[in-house]
């Protein structure tokens, strides 16, 4: 039995998948309550579905980008539920579970995150789910730029679709498409059909995909870079 | 193997910038203990900095777990309960011990228990001696300064506070003030055993009744002199400052400390949190407390820093009462001590 989770965004989500289907999914849009809320959610899918935790045989969890304390409220949990019941880890980007419902698309699928002060986090994946462009941290003008430059019509996919529509539509005009608000989401089921054949990771050294320095560890490097040119 | 009548918490610490697991038996015995400190990292920007903190916490965590069942030679089958420090603290670096905490519990069916920061600091010392109560005890640490009274186990009252900085938090900025590189409070005991009370700081004792404290004045004082001498092309020795500035803290400590006991008629006194390293405040208690008929105790420098086993310690109290958390349990930054007590 697989278990899946994801709260790098707004959407807390968990499943519980059997090898072959979906068997258990909850989704959950309630801001800054993961913390509390998540290990009562994967409680309740088991209890649902009659799990034990010693029947889990797989953890598969989505690692960011995202809210940096949301990456990490899954990723301890589902890093610590591995090591201690010696089952498989599986870390999954967020950006691309978050493409997981748009893959079957004609073109390109780009999934993204608002990251604040003109930023996202963006992926840009083909029908298969295969990364077309590495995932980054980026302003939107320039991820826009790098789109540009492809000919297939682009589904754009994210809870923050709402921000940058226009501003896409804008600059690539009709081959740009955006999935409907159901499609905007995370889901834990999808994420567990992704991951259930995927090689693990040792679970002490799953990390978190932050797609991003720490601002005080960035100005450090820079004031040390600046500091060893001058020598 | 464990033994069939006794209990063993299995303890996680993650509110600041020390990663750390213990497994307590009987609230009493450190059976193993692993602390990965992050010291080195933060280091380079003089303090504390709350991602990286969790950051490290979230890549060591279950490393640090498996090395302390291993130290042990226990499975979590000999394990009877999962703690985790609650608050208050980083409220990142917490949220990372509590889901790991949650985790554990869950995966194996075992009680979990929240525990109060200061509790957790306030217990290391049942780890070296049984309370007689009522007690008395002295937190002094980074973050708190404070006097709290207990009359029987878990029972908190607060009778004194700091009103302004944290007694370790002057300490950093004193330090600062020196050029003392972070963290700074252990660099100003060394420097202070090397001078002199040659400036002799005001004493705050605040209003004659009052258990309370504050320390901003003090600091204050301190960056003024140096300030002033700096103006004045005057000269002072680092050494006298950092002395003059700990003779200064460590009086009005050891004396608001004193009359409390005598106040509350206390049969045992105890010190607790980081500054409760500091050497000169160590002996100044002892010198105080030598001829009354009161039992002070000093936890070992281990124990006075963040770590696991304190939080096992205050956790096998509540494992007694049954005052177990929930599942939805949640990192508390601002966790109120006395309130804790009481649930
Ligand atoms: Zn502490």
């Amino acid at each position: 039995m697989i278990l899946a989770m994801d709260t790098s965004t707004d959407v807390l989500t968990v499943s519980l998948h059997d090898g072959k289907e979906i068997i258990e999914e909850y989704s959950s849009k309630n801001k800054n309550k993961h913390s509390t809320r998540l290990m009562p959610a994967i409680d309740r899918i088991m209890k649902e579905a009659k799990v034990k935790p010693e029947q889990l045989t797989k953890i598969i969890v989505g690692i960011g980008p995202g809210s940096y304390t949301g990456i990490r409220i899954a990723l301890s949990t589902a890093k610590t539920m591995a090591w201690t019941l010696n089952i498989p880890v599986v870390g999954v980007s967020s950006l691309k579970a978050l493409c997981l419902s748009a893959i079957m698309s004609e073109g390109y699928v780009c999934s993204f995150l608002d990251a604040r002060r003109g930023l996202v986090y963006a992926g840009l994946y083909d029908k298969e789910g295969k990364s077309v462009l590495p995932e980054m941290n980026i302003h939107i003008d320039q991820w826009i730029e790098k789109l540009a430059q492809y000919d297939e019509p682009i589904t754009f996919i994210s809870p923050d679709a709402a921000h940058f529509q226009s501003l896409i539509h804008e600059r690539l005009g009709e081959s740009a498409n955006f999935g409907g608000p159901g499609h905007q989401l995370i889901r834990a089921g999808l994420l567990a059909e992704y991951g259930k054949d995927m090689a693990p990771t040792d679970p002490h050294l799953l990390v978190p995909n932050y797609l991003r320095m720490v601002e005080a560890e960035a100005k450090w490097l820079e004031a040390k870079r600046k500091s060893d040119n001058e020598r | 193997m464990k033994n069939a009548n006794s209990v063993n918490i299995l303890a996680i610490e993650t509110s600041c910038d020390e990663t750390a697991a213990a497994i307590i038996q009987d609230g009493k015995r450190i059976i193993s203990e692993v602390v990965a400190t992050q010291i080195d990292s933060h280091k380079r920007f003089g303090g504390v900095v709350p991602e990286i903190a969790s950051r490290h916490h979230v890549e060591q965590m279950t490393q640090v777990l498996e090395d302390t069942l291993q130290k042990a030679s226990l499975s979590m089958k000999d394990i009877d309960a999962v703690a985790v420090t609650e608050g208050p603290g980083l409220v990142g670096a917490l949220l990372v011990g509590v889901a790991t905490a949650k985790a554990l519990a869950f995966s194996h069916q075992l009680p979990l228990i929240g525990v109060h920061h200061i509790a957790g600091h306030i217990y290391a010392n049942q780890l070296i001696e049984s309370f007689q109560f009522p007690l008395l005890c002295l937190v002094v640490s980074g973050g708190h300064t404070e006097l709290v009274l207990m009359r029987e186990h878990g029972d908190y009252e607060v009778i004194g506070e700091t009103r302004d900085d944290a007694c370790g938090e002057a300490y950093d900025k004193v330090a600062r003030v020196l050029g003392i590189p972070y963290p700074g409070g252990p660099h100003v005991d060394r420097l202070a055993k090397q001078g002199e009370d040659t400036l002799h700081f005001p004493r705050i004792y605040l209003e004659e009744e009052s258990y309370d404290f504050s320390f901003s004045g003090l600091k204050s004082a301190v960056i003024n002199t140096v300030h002033n001498a700096k103006q004045k092309g005057e000269s002072l020795k680092k050494e006298d400052i950092a002395c003059s500035f700990q003779e200064s803290v460590v009086e009005v400590l050891v004396e608001k400390t004193y009359r409390a006991s005598k106040d509350y008629q206390v049969k045992h006194v105890v010190v607790a949190g980081g500054v409760a390293a500091n050497s000169r405040l160590r002996e100044a208690l002892g010198a105080r407390f030598k001829d009354e008929d009161v039992n002070l105790s000093v936890p070992p420098l281990s124990l006075c820093t963040d770590n696991a086993a304190m939080i096992g310690a205050a956790a096998f109290n509540d494992y007694k009462k049954g005052a177990f958390s929930g599942l939805e349990l949640n990192a508390n930054p601002g966790l109120d001590l006395e309130q804790y007590g009481k649930r």
